[in-house]
């Protein structure tokens, strides 16, 4: 019986080997994982088929969990293009010397976070966070992951510089829910009374009915700030030929497919800079999350 | 009563956790844990073996990445062992030990990335440390006398492979069959963190509420483990041991510049890097102690002790579930059933769970350690009273229970209790990554904020913690004259 179970994982997994086994230069990229797996997985499947017929290369995606293995795989030489968030991008970029932000989804110029509420809270939705200095007070807050630019570090800046004092002072229990998506069904469900999450994420599980309003709403939106992008590194041309850099940014910037660029979602990639970048990296700075 | 020493250091630890709990975060914060809880066992009876098609995959890596770290870990714990006298190997070897596989795994992964030697040693580091200190024991114990009997001249080498190993074998044996049981809990976890075992499967599915997915892989695990002793056979050893590497997957290639830099630049004081010297480091370990290691060491040592005691209190109530002192053949094969369970999973995957169901806070920390550690005891000791023989007039139930069992295993569950100490406290902290404020929250943070100076500085403390533990463990084993047979 067991020579048996050995004849069959054998076999298997020689498919799996073979299957694997690519050519020697592969192209590899990798995302922060800030939503449900199954999703990503799905979305950038697709991109790595996109961007492996318009560039001639066996392109490959891997799956991380944590936005800080995307940020070592990308600083290990292990990958050579992701899609960062505003906060993994500047650091990144900032480990990797001639690494440089390509492409930027076009709400990801003006990107915003959500606070969101249970209503059993019964905190009132307002334009100016100070209002909700009292209601907020000592309720349980989730962020996303600790190395979120949306999920952490916009609505951390905002809840120290407008109360003055540490989340963790401020509410009863601070959590990081992981990413986006779980952020959501918590605050949905009660385990917390108020969580912070990427407003895209939001906009689009409404959209697509998957959020019960009666039990969730949002109470406020911080004002905007620069998100997501695509960032490659500097020696891809030496490694994939004189240009390589240039056609991924062309093969980026004109994916139009909607199907793909609606599960970002994003309506289109625009050009972007290492600059664009500069208000995220000095927000980390004045929070300590940088050094 | 209170003069038996057994009794008193027991008082003595419950009114510790008594006093922690004053100071411990219990709660349950979601608002409809049973209904979450009824959902996850509606998932695990409606298991749905189709939902990943990396699912046997990552089983097989599971086991690949098992068997060749424990016996990496083996041999490099038996070449361990026969140095152990000298002091710097022994604080060598509990040096390795007392950091987690995940702290391992989370080291590892910074330079060698997604290798399949991120896994591998991972495993195979604190097992040989593990290892090294039982095959020691183990060959201390063995019967000089063969060795006795030997012509003068003998060659070392000779003697100890003709005398000591005969002696030894068979408890050598078991142990390392014991160890890849362990290996299997500790590769399966691996995946955590994004090496490719089933804990990346099992973590991608439960936080999506997919609870039939993940039904359906704690059961191929469970499976695997209950049915070791049908597919692990001795003779089949050489073939899993040479065919494993073969099975580790791919990942992606090492760049050995990575590290050097590790080495020479991540892991050196920020103040140092960047030139302040001597002057800049007070401040900066001044900052890290207050800010992180305290309330670290703080929240790990009062989960610790909750913990220990909970599983005490599991252990004494469980062992009764296998003890064939009490009920009939039914009842007792379900109670194999539910131990079975409960040891076989990895604490972090119930912490996982439950900290999934019940919101975040010590509580599913505390169920989690408790129900894995007590079911490894509770069997133990259940085990333990099959072998006690009782008057034919003995009487039964809670009497017999209470006046005639557990007088009788009491020392050995202490003595288990206590083994199990430093164990528990590696376990806790590492459930820090879970989000629980326990060490490993800190170094999880500092890893997420690419400090990694400032995560070996939390990583190296959690070491001299453990150790710390282990070392207080073995005096009150001493103290209270305890003997025990390892468990891991």
């Amino acid at each position: 019986m067991a020579l048996n179970l050995i004849r069959k994982l054998v076999v298997s997994s020689l498919f799996c080997v073979t299957a694997v086994t690519a050519s020697a230069e592969t192209f590899v990229f990798t995302a922060i994982p800030d939503e449900d797996e199954t999703k990503l997985v799905e979305r950038f499947r697709g991109v790595a088929d996109y961007l492996s017929e318009q560039l001639d290369v066996d392109v490959r995606y891997i799956p991380v969990k944590s936005y800080a293995a995307a940020v070592s795989a990308f600083r290990n030489n292990q990958v050579q293009l992701a899609w960062f968030g505003g906060l993994s991008g500047v650091q990144a970029r900032r480990l990797v010397p001639g690494s440089e932000a390509i492409a930027q989804g076009v709400e990801d110029e003006a990107f915003e976070t959500y606070f969101i509420a249970n209503t059993t809270t019964a905190i009132k939705p307002t334009e100016k966070l100070s209002d909700l200095e009292a209601p907020m007070k000592g309720k349980t807050f989730t962020f996303g992951s600790k190395g979120s630019t949306s999920g952490r570090l916009m609505p951390e800046f905002y809840v120290r510089d407008t109360f003055g004092t540490k989340p963790e002072d401020f509410f009863s229990r601070v959590g990081f829910s992981g990413n986006h998506t779980r952020t959501l069904r918590l605050v949905e469900a009660g385990t917390y009374d108020i969580g912070a999450l990427n407003f895209q994420v939001w906009e689009k599980e409404l959209s697509d009915g998957n959020i019960d309003t009666d039990a969730v709403q949002v109470i406020w939106k911080t004002p905007a700030y620069p998100d997501y992008q695509w960032t490659i590194r500097g020696d891809v041309d030496e490694r994939f030929g004189e240009g390589f850099k240039q056609r991924v940014t062309e093969a980026l910037l004109n994916l139009d497919n909607p199907e793909l660029l609606e599960s970002f979602p994003r309506s289109g990639f625009i050009p972007a800079s290492n600059d664009d970048y500069e208000p995220i990296r000095k927000t980390a700075e004045e929070i300590g999350i940088l050094d | 009563m209170f003069s038996s020493p057994t009794v008193r250091t027991s008082f003595i630890f419950l009114a510790i956790a008594l006093v922690g709990l004053l100071f411990a975060d219990i709660a349950i914060t979601a608002s409809n844990p049973w209904r979450d809880l009824g959902n996850f066992f509606l998932g695990i009876v409606t298991p749905n073996f189709f939902s990943s098609e990396g699912l046997m995959t990552a089983l097989l890596r599971t086991v690949a990445f098992a068997f060749v770290g424990v016996a990496l870990g083996g041999v490099a714990g038996f070449l361990l062992a026969l140095a152990y006298r000298s002091l710097p190997v022994r604080m060598f070897c509990a040096f390795v030990r007392a950091i987690h596989e995940l702290f391992w795994a989370l080291i590892f992964l910074q330079f060698f990335g997604f290798h399949p030697l991120t896994g591998v040693l991972a495993i195979a580091i604190p097992y040989a440390g593990i290892f090294a200190k039982v095959y020691s024991e183990i060959l201390e114990e063995a019967d000089p006398e063969p060795g006795r009997a030997l012509p003068p001249g003998t060659g070392i080498i000779s003697a100890f492979l003709y005398t000591r190993i005969p002696d030894c074998w068979v408890k050598m044996r078991t142990y390392t069959a014991y160890r890849l049981e362990c290996g299997l809990r500790s590769s399966a976890i691996l995946g955590f963190v994004g090496l490719p075992t089933l804990g990346f499967y099992l973590e991608a599915s439960f936080s999506q509420g997919l609870y039939s997915d993940a039904g359906a892989m704690l059961i191929l695990f469970y499976v695997l483990i209950a049915t070791m002793p049908l597919w692990v056979r001795p003779k089949l050893l050489p073939v899993y041991i040479l065919g494993a590497p073969f099975f580790l997957g791919e990942g992606l290639p090492i760049v050995w510049g990575n590290v050097q830099r590790f080495f020479t630049e991540d892991i050196v004081p920020a103040p140092l890097r960047n030139g302040e010297g001597l002057a800049g480091l007070a401040p900066w370990l001044n900052d890290l102690m207050i800010n992180e290691a305290m309330p670290g060491i703080w929240n790990t040592i009062v989960l610790t002790q909750i913990a220990l005691v909970a599983t005490g209190i599991i252990s004494l109530l469980a062992f009764p579930l296998i003890s064939n002192h009490f009920g009939g053949p039914i009842r007792r094969n379900a109670g194999h059933v539910a131990l079975v369970i409960a040891r076989s999973t990895p604490e972090y995957i119930l912490a996982y769970i439950l900290l999934q169901l019940w919101g975040p806070s010590m509580l599913p920390a505390v169920v989690a350690l408790a129900l894995h550690n007590g079911g490894i005891i509770g069997h133990l000791i259940g085990r333990q009273t099959n072998t006690i023989k009782l008057r034919p007039d003995a009487p039964n139930g809670i009497n017999r229970y209470g006046w005639e069992l557990v007088p009788r295993v009491y020392r050995s569950f202490l003595a288990f209790l206590f083994y199990r100490w430093e164990i528990i406290m590696r376990e806790t902290a590492i459930l820090g990554i879970l989000g629980i404020y326990t060490l490993g929250f800190y170094v999880d943070s500092a890893i997420q904020n690419i400090r990694f100076d400032r995560a070996m500085v939390l990583i190296l403390i959690t070491a001299l913690l453990n150790i710390g533990v282990d070392t207080l463990g073995r005096y009150i084993r001493r103290k209270l004259a305890l003997k025990t047979m390892p468990t891991c």
